[in-house]
């Protein structure tokens, strides 16, 4: 696997060597011929990054074939499908050159030269290395053609202008190549490549302005457009920062699903299923090093002091205790203290206590299991309660677990719960 | 629905969800990880016979796995099983399908028939002789003698509420997404009935007493075998 952790970062004439061979690449496959070493290599390595990249968790439909696109993404700027990215000659991608490929990944434009939706995350691809890309190419080639027409997208006027889109881009993209940064560790830079760039986590992680591009603030957390998730920073250490977990304990969370202290649900468990879980060791522990280096530390000033609850509130959780009692008690533990790898915790679960209730809302509304993934194949799960409590039952137990066993949050409505409802099924 | 929350309030809030105190261990089982499941599918007929959740258990292994997958794979849509399901596997599904099919729960006491005796004369054909001028084989041809189901694919047609019933046909006669969606031979026999057969099999099904066992595979012909190989093909359930 260190070929692989290397990829990122191949001196110059190994690169171009690479590319020469990536030229005549796709003439052998297409001959069928037996292909050789360097090429099933290039394949195989193709296979790994378009994994790390969840390629296919776009550009498959549930239940569809993969690769042949179909899937739906709305945002709040139309309704896109992603494409047929098998090497069929019609409906695919089976006329296109790895230069094609290129402009598409690196700079975001379609075959025709016209600019692409940046749903389809080429801000971030953008800083996959020439090589890398080649790979997934190769591997894409390699693929057995599917004929599949998809719906063109339905996108909202004025979106649909391409000048818009120009005028976007320039403000909001810029293109380039991931650069290394040589006063830090291989691994740093690794999972900096895997975590800004092929692995796209500033797609959700990351808040968005009204134009649906990137704030200044990279992986700050963000309500991802038309999911009705929202994605907790990576940086503070009051959401999903994990500038104070070790490796092993953020390895674990992103290859199984489960850790002792977290559990992954909604998209990111979806995320962990289809991509994160085949990661090598070596790539979890690369991107582990940089998400530390991101988070900020817990300030070890005094634990802001809660302040005492009025005779009011005290009254509103109450009516919470009683229905935590008797509808959750049984798996996550008298005080909320969850079994480990089984049923999260949610005392001092940052999940449970961040600012936007809206995920843990979801969780009681919805229910959901961790991902089935190697590390962890048989996960239990967690009922869904929308058929089974009223919003103001669900308002009162979310507003007692933000606030019981030294938690902290604010208090949820009914009004709340009704808005967190939707989703993509 | 406001039916359907006000039964599910009732039971759950019954003895049966009781309180035990909080596990110290909890059991390292199958039914402990379905809990999500057994909400709706619970080990008794739960949500009484007019509701319409479907009971699962004891139901042939294969079938349920094909189920499980089609809610999965967005091939057959009921949206809080499509999220619960969202992230499973195709083996955790099958070892799923397996512990309901295992499971050996009362069935409830049938509904009462209020067909007219010329319509239950009808029905009686149709499921037992079927109507071999518009290709309608017999329903007990396919699903048995007893209508118990043919393991590991055919479901029984016994102990299911009216409701659901007449919901399946809605979905294969509409092509829908909640079923038959990809054409298979009970759609196409589903597509073949009158409204009024629908209608008459919705009421005469749950009106009937569940006996008798689920039979295997030899009882169905080559020809219907032939018929069913969309659903007898999948891959994945071992033999
Ligand atoms: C978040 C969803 C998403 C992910 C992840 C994603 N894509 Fe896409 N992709 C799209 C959408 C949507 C489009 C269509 C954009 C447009 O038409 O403007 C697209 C377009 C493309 C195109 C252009 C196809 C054409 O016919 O014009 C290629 C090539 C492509 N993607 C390859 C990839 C590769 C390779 C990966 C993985 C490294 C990937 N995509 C990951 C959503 C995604
Ligand atoms: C499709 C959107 C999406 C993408 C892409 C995504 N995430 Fe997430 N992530 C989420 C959501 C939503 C949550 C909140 C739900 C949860 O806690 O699991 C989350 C939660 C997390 C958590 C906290 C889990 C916990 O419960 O403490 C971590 C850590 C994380 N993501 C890391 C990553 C990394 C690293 C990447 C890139 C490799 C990534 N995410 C890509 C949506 C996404
Ligand atoms: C049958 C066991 C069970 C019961 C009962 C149950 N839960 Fe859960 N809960 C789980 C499991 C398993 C998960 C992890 C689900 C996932 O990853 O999607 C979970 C997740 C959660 C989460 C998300 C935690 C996180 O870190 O993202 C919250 C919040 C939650 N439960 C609250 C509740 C509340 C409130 C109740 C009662 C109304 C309840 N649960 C009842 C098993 C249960
Ligand atoms: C909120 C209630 C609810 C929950 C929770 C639920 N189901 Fe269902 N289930 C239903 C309903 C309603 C149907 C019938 C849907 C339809 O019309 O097709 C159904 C159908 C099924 C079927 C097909 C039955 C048949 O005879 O064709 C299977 C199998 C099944 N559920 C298994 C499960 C499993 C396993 C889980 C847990 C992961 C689960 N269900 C959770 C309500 C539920
Ligand atoms: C050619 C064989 C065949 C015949 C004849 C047949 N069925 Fe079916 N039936 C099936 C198969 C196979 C399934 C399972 C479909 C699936 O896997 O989705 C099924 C499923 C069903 C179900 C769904 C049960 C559930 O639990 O969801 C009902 C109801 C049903 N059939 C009723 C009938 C009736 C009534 C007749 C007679 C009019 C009939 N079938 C005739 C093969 C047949």
């Amino acid at each position: 696997m260190k070929q692989l952790n290397e990829s990122g970062f191949v001196p110059i004439k190994q690169q171009i060597t690479v590319l020469l061979s990536s030229l005549v690449l796709p003439l052998s496959v297409m001959a069928a011929s037996p292909a050789n070493k360097a090429d099933t290599e290039q394949i195989q390595r193709g296979e790994y990054l378009a994994r790390a990249g969840n390629c296919m968790g776009c550009h498959t439909t549930r239940g569809g074939k993969p690769y042949a696109g179909g899937r739906q993404l709305n945002t709040p700027f139309g309704l896109f499908t992603a494409p047929n990215i098998t090497p069929d000659n019609e409906t695919g991608i089976g006329s296109w050159n790895g230069e094609d490929f290129w402009q598409a990944l690196h700079y975001g434009k379609g075959k025709d030269g016209s600019y692409l939706y940046p749903v389809f995350p080429y801000t971030e691809y953008t800083k996959i290395t020439r090589q890398d890309a080649d790979a997934i190419f190769a591997y894409l080639r390699s693929l057995s053609p599917v004929a599949q027409t998809n719906p063109p997208h339905k996108i909202t006027s004025p979106y649909d202008n391409q000048f818009l889109l120009f005028l976007w881009r320039t403000w909001y993209f810029k293109e380039g190549v991931y650069e290394p940064d040589h006063s830090r560790s291989e691994d740093w830079n690794r999972g900096n490549y895997l975590v800004q760039g092929l692995g796209h986590c500033n797609a959700c992680h990351t808040p968005r302005n009204v134009w649906g591009a990137s704030k200044e603030d990279k992986l700050a957390g963000g309500e991802i457009m038309g999911t009705y998730w929202y994605a907790p920073s990576l940086i503070s250490p009051k959401e999903a920062g994990v500038g104070d977990w070790s490796t092993d304990e953020i390895v674990r969370l992103l290859s199984t699903g489960v850790s002792a202290h977290a559990v992954t649900s909604g998209p990111m468990a979806t995320i962990v299923r289809q991509s994160l879980q085949y990661l090598s060791d070596d790539d979890l522990r690369a991107v582990a090093v940089y998400l530390q280096s991101l988070g900020e530390k817990r300030s070890d000033a005094i634990p802001g002091k809660i302040p005492p609850m009025p005779e009011r509130v005290r009254r509103y959780l109450a009516l919470g205790e009683t229905v935590y009692e008797k509808r959750c008690q049984d798996c996550h533990g008298k005080s909320g203290e969850g079994v480990p790898g089984v049923y999260p915790s949610l005392a001092g679960n940052r999940s449970v206590t961040m600012i936007s209730p809206l995920n843990t809302v979801r969780s009681v509304l919805y229910g959901g299991f961790p991902p089935a993934t190697a590390g962890n194949p048989r996960p239990y799960g967690m009922p869904s309660f929308q058929h089974i409590i009223r919003d103001q039952e669900i308002a009162w137990v979310v507003s007692y677990i933000r606030n019981a066993w030294g938690n902290f949050g604010s208090l949820v409505s009914p009004e709340d719960v009704d808005s967190s409802r939707g989703n993509e099924f | 629905m406001k039916f359907i929350v006000f039964i599910l309030s009732v039971i759950l809030s019954g003895p049966a969800m009781a309180q035990q105190p909080a596990p110290s261990g909890i059991p390292d089982t199958l039914e402990q990880r379905v809990k999500p499941c057994t909400i709706c599918h619970g080990d008794e007929d739960r949500a009484g016979r007019d509701a319409y959740y479907p009971r699962i258990a004891g139901k042939p292994a294969g079938y349920l796995f094909n189920q499980l997958r089609n809610f999965r794979d967005g091939k057959r849509y009921y949206q809080a099983m499509a999220i619960l399901l969202e992230n499973l596997s195709d083996e955790y599904l099958l070892e799923i399908a397996q512990y309901f099919a295992s499971l050996k729960y009362p069935y409830p006491e049938p509904a009462v028939n209020t067909l007219s005796s010329a319509e239950i004369q009808s029905m009686e054909t149709l499921i037992h002789s079927g109507d071999p001028g518009r290709d309608i084989p017999a329903c007990s041809a396919c699903h048995g003698k007893a209508l118990m189901g043919v393991k590991p694919y055919i479901p029984s047609l016994l102990g299911l509420p009216h409701a659901y019933v007449a919901a399946q046909f809605g979905g294969w006669r509409n092509g829908g997404i909640m079923r038959g969606q990809t054409p298979d031979c009970m759609s196409e026999i589903a597509k073949k009935l009158s409204q009024e057969e629908v209608n008459a099999l919705a009421m005469w099904l749950p009106a009937q007493p569940v006996t008798g066992e689920s039979a295997e595979m030899e009882v169905l012909s080559p020809e219907l075998v032939q018929r069913c190989q969309t659903i007898f093909s999948r891959e994945g359930f071992p033999q």
